[in-house]
């Protein structure tokens, strides 16, 4: 083994010696010094994930949350040196980590913050002005072959639980009081302007969305959903600022 | 100074954090130049460009690179280059630095400066990939001088003379981390000045600032962490004195990357290198 690669191997892994071929200027065990490069990887990788999941940390607790990290940092380290990145597939480890089972909307948390960190880097793009839409939407005749193009911030998530309400409560104080965590929610997460914004929105609004994204016009996107209130959706979409592009679909 | 490394104002300057961003632009403080890490705006859009891109234009820029891995055993990312290379066109930074340090091992990011082995070997690694940096971003680089708490038995260079040849032969300038210095040779039971008065001064390009944590090691020694979470201790300011005395005035930043106080706690620091800037000023 290279010395790098001896090195790195024991920086990720605690149970091995510190490498050979080490040495401290005043004689001292270099297992001493190599310590602190080894907590320096742990800790800022376990912060970055700290950083990136806040109301994952809070659902466990500090202790609980470091200690899960740090299996994950030994598991699966970063794969570049991006660590705005870092922990992407990290609700895939909590949903198959046994200790965490009690909490069983921790990986759907997770995932929401993922979104919410995505978005929060997602590309700039200029949202239509309003009057653009209006113009758009005014023609009956031409509606229902109108394509909608997103800002590439936003994103959708279905979950079995209560995601959404239960994230706001972390922005608020804490409490899960009064929500009835097994009620499933679909997140809307988007960037409007500078900030990232979560919503619960229907079963039938996420359909619509998600079927928009997939290049749907409009009329084939409300076909597939269930009913849900599409003025109060379109009027979301638009107030928020994710509509970007419309086009009429041009027939075969 | 040699203009052609740096054409950051010799004056004090500071890291840009996120925390920060409104304050700067509300209240346009007089700061010598911001200070980014070059990785955490490699994203594609959103508030990080937003806000850079208004304080670039009002401020002086220094790229500050962590994660190149120039001391890796492998080869340069050279993707991780286009990326940087992006970022210089977009943001026309007056400084570029990098690590005289390895992060990378094959695809494995490891997020910290790790040391290397100061040998023959290593000297033309690390050339080769300063050659491939500078030739890539059509500029010249500083390196940093690293902070240790190890040595490898393996090294037949001493530091100095090796962060000496590595500029003799790449043209690169030098980024004098006057906190690493210290952490170092304390860490190494070496005497900092002594340090100093082997590296090659007339390449200096910028200087760093930072506090460090104190810590023991297996004979109860003291072992000095370079934390960037404290302000700057004293001996760090006197060592500084002692290298504006040197080389002059030089842009130098006030590190600070965790347990972040409040901007008004940072520009005080920021303030006082600027006196000692203006000294050495007045004295060249």
């Amino acid at each position: 083994m290279s010395t790098q690669a001896a090195f790195a191997a024991a920086l990720l892994d605690p149970q091995r010696p510190c490498p050979d071929g080490l040495f401290s200027a005043n004689g001292a065990d270099p297992a001493s010094r190599f310590a602190v490069y080894r907590n320096n990887v742990q800790s800022s990788l376990i912060n970055a994930l700290a950083d990136s999941y806040p109301v994952v940390l809070q659902l466990v607790g500090d202790e609980f949350f470091r200690a899960m990290a740090g299996l994950y940092v030994q598991s699966y380290p970063p794969q570049g040196p991006l660590i705005n990145d870092y922990g992407k597939d990290f609700s895939e480890f909590i949903d198959s980590f046994e200790p965490a089972a009690s909490v069983p909307y921790l990986a759907d948390m997770a995932r929401l913050e993922r979104l919410r960190v995505q978005a929060y880097h997602a590309a700039d793009a200029q949202p239509l002005r309003h009057e653009q839409i209006a113009a758009a939407l005014s023609d009956p005749q031409a509606l229902s072959e109108l394509t909608v193009g997103f800002h590439p911030s936003l994103n959708l998530l279905t979950s079995a639980f209560a995601v959404v309400a239960i994230w706001a409560a972390h922005q608020q104080d804490a409490t899960l009081a009064g929500i009835d965590l097994g009620h499933g929610q679909n997140a809307l997460v988007l960037r409007n302007d500078l900030e990232v914004e979560v919503f619960a929105i229907d079963h039938g609004a996420c359909t619509f969305i998600q079927n928009l994204r997939l290049g749907q016009p409009l009329a084939q996107a409300l076909e597939t959903a269930p009913d849900f209130d599409l003025s109060q959706t379109l009027a979301l979409l638009i107030s928020h600022n994710v509509i970007t592009h419309l086009h009429h679909k041009v027939s075969p | 100074m040699n203009p052609l490394l740096s054409g950051l104002p010799p004056r004090s300057g500071l890291g840009l954090k996120t925390e920060h961003f409104r304050e700067v632009l509300g209240a346009q403080p007089d700061i010598g130049f911001f200070e980014v890490h070059a990785e955490n705006y490699m994203v594609a859009g959103g508030p990080f460009h937003h806000f850079l891109g208004l304080i670039r234009e009002q401020y002086p820029l220094s790229l500050h690179g962590v994660g190149l891995s120039i001391g890796a055993e492998g080869p340069l990312d050279s993707q991780h280059l286009q990326r940087l290379a992006a970022l210089i066109e977009r943001y026309q930074p007056q400084s570029f630095s990098e690590h005289l340090a390895w992060s990378s091992h094959g695809p494995v990011f490891l997020n910290d400066l790790l040391p290397l082995a100061y040998d023959a070997p290593t000297l033309n690694r690390v050339c080769e990939h300063i050659d491939q940096v500078q030739s890539t971003l059509k500029r010249p680089m500083l390196l940093e001088n690293p902070a240790t708490y190890l040595a490898f038995q393996r090294s037949t260079i001493d530091e100095a003379d090796f962060i000496s040849e590595v500029i003799r032969r790449t043209g690169c300038g030098l980024l004098l981390d006057v906190n690493n210095v210290y952490v170092s040779c304390i860490n190494h039971q070496r005497d900092p000045l002594a340090y100093i008065d082997a590296l090659p001064l007339h390449a200096v390009g910028e200087i760093h600032l930072a506090g460090f944590a104190e810590d023991t090691d297996s004979l109860g020694d003291r072992l000095l962490i370079d934390d960037h979470g404290a302000p700057i201790d004293n001996a760090v300011w006197v060592l500084y004195r002692q290298v504006l005395e040197r080389v002059g005035p030089i842009a130098t930043l006030i590190e600070r990357d965790n347990q972040l106080p409040v901007f008004s706690v940072l520009h005080a620091e920021a303030r006082q290198a600027d006196e000692l800037l203006h000294c050495a000023g007045g004295r060249s």
